[in-house]
């Protein structure tokens, strides 16, 4: 048995050629090895995504090649780069339109807290608003970085498991800092997310637990 | 220098040099004619960049919004800004969209960040922020970090994703 | 004003169009131009009405500009153009220098030149990558990324990052570079012109590559100037307007180069014009790289511009005061209280910083001059009467990079 492989039991006298192991961990071993990425590319951190596709650093040795650009078949969102108020419903419809199982890599110091744009428009941390699995410092990280975040990732796909989605156990509430909607004072907050005309909005897609948007 | 002046042939205008650039202030309800005539008879006909800066708070400003105009000729290579102003309430300029259609964009962008309304724009909308954004960011009492709108959204938790 | 964007994407009025439809595309799409979105009146697959919507990459660059000084600020300028960070850079300080007054020296604007034409190889081997990528053809998209990755190799050697270095300061450069680094700047000069002649073998005679751009997108000379084109685009459609000629800056003026132009004006051209010009820089770099001058790098100390080095701020009292001067914050520069606007070529077309200072170290206002934001002004009228599978093509020979449109 490899190092990092999962535990098998083989018969002593295979005459009947039974392999043993737990369905949990083969479920986890092939979904570990192929995550299909949804690179959500918006900045300079989008470029050292596309240099760790490119063949230096090859994110194909860890199955990850297939950059899928449709949601519905990937199974990894990477968000690499800085999000603004104006994308991020647009990257909210994109991670309910992304079967399960599936998880988030957020790249880069924009993605994971803002980063050097504290300013009016640059959503401070993605973790806000999105369930975030694995951080990736750096402006912009080196792809080895972002390598190291795969493998991280897969370790924790391993540890988690995905049966019957496991991998959501226990993380009902919002993770990473509380977002800070709802503790402005109603006379701050200017926007008010009233107009739905504009088809950037996730506003109209139904939710698991049937709560409505606003 | 003496040949722009003429040409714009306005009388109140004020010429100044800086560095290397030459500088035209024109007022504003002689923008437009002075930038055609600038256009068509001095052969500026490109138009390199067009934005806007609030002057509040400014040592000696007379004028809140200053916008420029930096204009130049592919033929002959001479640089020249125009600058023109305007004031609250109610910023206004003349639009130089049928001018030079590079126009179209800039103006929308000085629009939004700055609420400075071009007259003859066929098409002024937001270009930068959201549609229902209701402020105009690049005014100096806009603070830096925004009034809150960056927070104003709904958090996904796992179960309902 | 009341306008929103379903008011500008209404369709065309006019009888004929059976199967008139809107498809939406973007701001997340495969085409590798990150955060862009067009709304497109399409009749079957002709485009009829192209409407871009953008600004969702929009970070307040400008008004950080006014609360960060003319170093700190370059670490933002970088994050512009993010695929030719240190062009970015050189343009920022090249009008902060303008403004200031400041002379670099020789040796200074000889490694500053070396790094434009750098990032200039940098850019357009994406640029031509990125639109090969989006036609299907990827294995000149890997080319061009493996000749990146030597540019990133250069870029750590002299700076310790290899993105986004933010090398440049005010009157001269972080640090000065050294024999191995040369020596890596004439191995990748080596070993760039059989990595461009690999792409140009795959793409220049290939039917379907040709098929795909020639006579797409065309942009006519009247076109180009009236809507404020410049860099590869403009001298795509016969505009014979460079920078570097025009109004030379750091050290070209003693450079003997060619500016490289078409006349047709179609995303073939654009694509041509920019393979053409990564073999100009390499002259150029070739020229510079062994006719470097030697001396300080950074411009005089005792004008009080420019950090002293470490070594004499700590041994010698006036090294201190001088260090003292740039970095206590009631100190720093004091620029004169007026305006300026200076612009270098860059990779994507003019760069220009139109700076105002009202004599505090920080910029008043800090204008960028976007080209990538004037070139996707472009799109539509370069799209309209195409079909879908153009878009993907005219896009990649704009080459729009969504920070430097969105800032």
């Amino acid at each position: 048995m490899a190092e990092g492989g999962i535990p098998v039991a083989i018969e002593r006298e295979p005459r009947d050629g039974f392999i043993v192991a737990k369905l949990d961990e083969l479920a986890s071993w092939c979904r570990k090895n192929s995550l299909w990425p949804m690179p959500f590319a918006t900045a300079c951190c989008g470029i050292e995504l596309m240099a760790t596709g490119a063949s230096k650093h090859d994110i194909a040795r860890f199955g990850a090649e297939a950059f899928r650009f449709s949601p519905r078949q990937c199974d990894l969102l990477i968000v690499a780069g800085r999000v603004v108020m104006k994308m991020l419903p647009v990257m909210q419809r994109i991670w309910l339109q992304m079967p399960e199982p599936k998880w988030c890599i957020s790249m880069g110091a924009c993605a994971s807290s803002g980063g050097v744009f504290d300013t009016y428009a640059v959503v401070q941390g993605i973790d806000r608003f999105l369930p975030v699995d694995v951080y990736v410092p750096g402006c912009p990280p080196r792809p080895e970085q972002l390598l190291q975040a795969v493998m991280d990732l897969q370790d924790k796909v391993a540890r988690t498991g995905t049966i019957l989605g496991r991998e959501f156990q226990g993380r009902e509430s919002p993770e990473g800092p509380r977002s800070l909607r709802g503790e402005l004072d109603p006379s701050r907050q200017i926007v008010a997310p009233g107009n739905f005309r504009s088809s950037t909005r996730a506003w109209s897609l139904p939710t698991v637990a049937g709560r409505p948007g606003a | 220098m003496a040949l722009a002046k003429s040409v714009a042939g306005c009388d109140s205008l004020i010429v100044s040099g800086f560095r290397d650039n030459v500088r035209l202030e024109v007022p504003p309800a002689a923008s437009l004619e002075a930038l055609r005539k600038l256009r068509s008879h001095a052969g500026l006909d490109l138009l390199v960049d067009l934005s806007a800066a609030d002057y509040l708070n400014y040592p000696n400003a007379v004028h809140r919004y200053g916008i420029w105009y930096v204009l130049e000729s592919v033929e002959t290579g001479i640089r020249l800004v125009v600058k023109t102003w305007a004031d609250d309430p109610d910023p206004r300029v003349d639009s130089v969209f049928d001018v030079w259609r590079g126009a179209d964009w800039m103006e929308r962008e000085v629009f939004d960040l700055f609420g400075i309304v071009f007259e003859g724009h066929p098409d002024l909308r937001r270009i930068l922020m959201p549609d229902e954004f209701s402020s105009h960011p690049l005014r100096k009492d806009y603070p830096l970090r925004g009034d809150g709108e960056r927070h104003n959204f709904h958090a996904l938790s796992r179960e309902e994703s | 004003m009341g306008l929103t964007l379903a008011d500008a994407i209404a369709p065309p009025d006019g009888s004929g169009h059976e199967c008139q439809w809107t498809l939406n595309f973007g701001p997340q799409h495969p085409a590798t131009h990150t955060t862009l979105r067009l709304v497109l009146n399409l009749d079957g697959e002709v485009i009829l009405k192209a409407t871009p919507d953008i600004g969702f990459l929009h970070s307040g660059f400008e008004k950080l500009g006014e609360h960060l000084d003319f170093n700190q600020y370059v670490t933002i300028v970088d994050r512009m153009n993010y695929v030719s960070p240190v062009a970015n850079e050189i343009a920022w300080h090249h009008s902060v220098e303008t403004l200031l007054d400041i002379k670099l020296t020789p040796r200074c604007q000889m490694i500053r030149v070396i790094f434009a034409e750098l990032m200039r190889i940098h850019d357009h081997l994406l640029a031509c990558g990125a639109a090969a990528l989006d036609l299907g053809a990827f294995t000149a998209f890997l080319y061009a990324f493996n000749q990146r990755e030597l540019i990133n190799d250069i870029n750590e050697w002299a700076t310790g990052q290899r993105f986004h270095p933010s090398y440049t300061r005010v009157g001269g450069l972080q640090r000065d570079v050294d024999d191995d680094w040369i020596g890596r700047v004439r191995s990748f000069l080596k070993g760039f012109p059989a990595a461009h002649a690999d792409i140009c073998r795959l793409l220049n005679r290939n039917r379907i590559f040709i098929d795909r751009c020639k006579g797409i997108g065309v942009l006519t000379r009247e076109e180009a100037i009236n809507r404020s084109a410049t860099g590869p685009v403009a001298r795509a459609s016969g505009v014979v307007r460079d920078l570097r000629k025009n109004r030379p800056y750091l050290a070209y003026e003693a450079i003997d180069f060619d500016v490289v132009c078409s006349q047709d004006g179609d995303c073939l051209a654009r694509y041509l014009v920019r393979m053409e010009e990564m073999l100009e820089s390499h002259k150029i770099i070739a020229w510079a790289i062994e006719n470097l001058p030697s001396g300080p790098v950074n411009s005089n100390v005792d004008d009080r511009m420019v950090l002293p080095n470490q070594l004499s701020v700590y041994r010698s009292i006036e090294g201190l005061i001088h260090h003292f001067e740039l970095n206590m914050t009631n100190r720093k520069w004091q620029p004169p209280v007026d305006e300026v606007y200076a612009s270098t070529e860059s990779p994507n077309g003019e760069l220009g910083f139109y700076i105002v200072s009202n004599g505090a170290p920080e910029a008043w206002r800090a204008r960028t001059r976007p080209p990538s934001f004037i070139h996707f002004s472009l799109f539509p009228h370069l799209a309209e009467g195409h079909t879908v599978s153009d878009v993907a093509a005219i896009l990649g020979s704009l080459n729009i990079i969504a920070a430097e449109l969105d800032r």
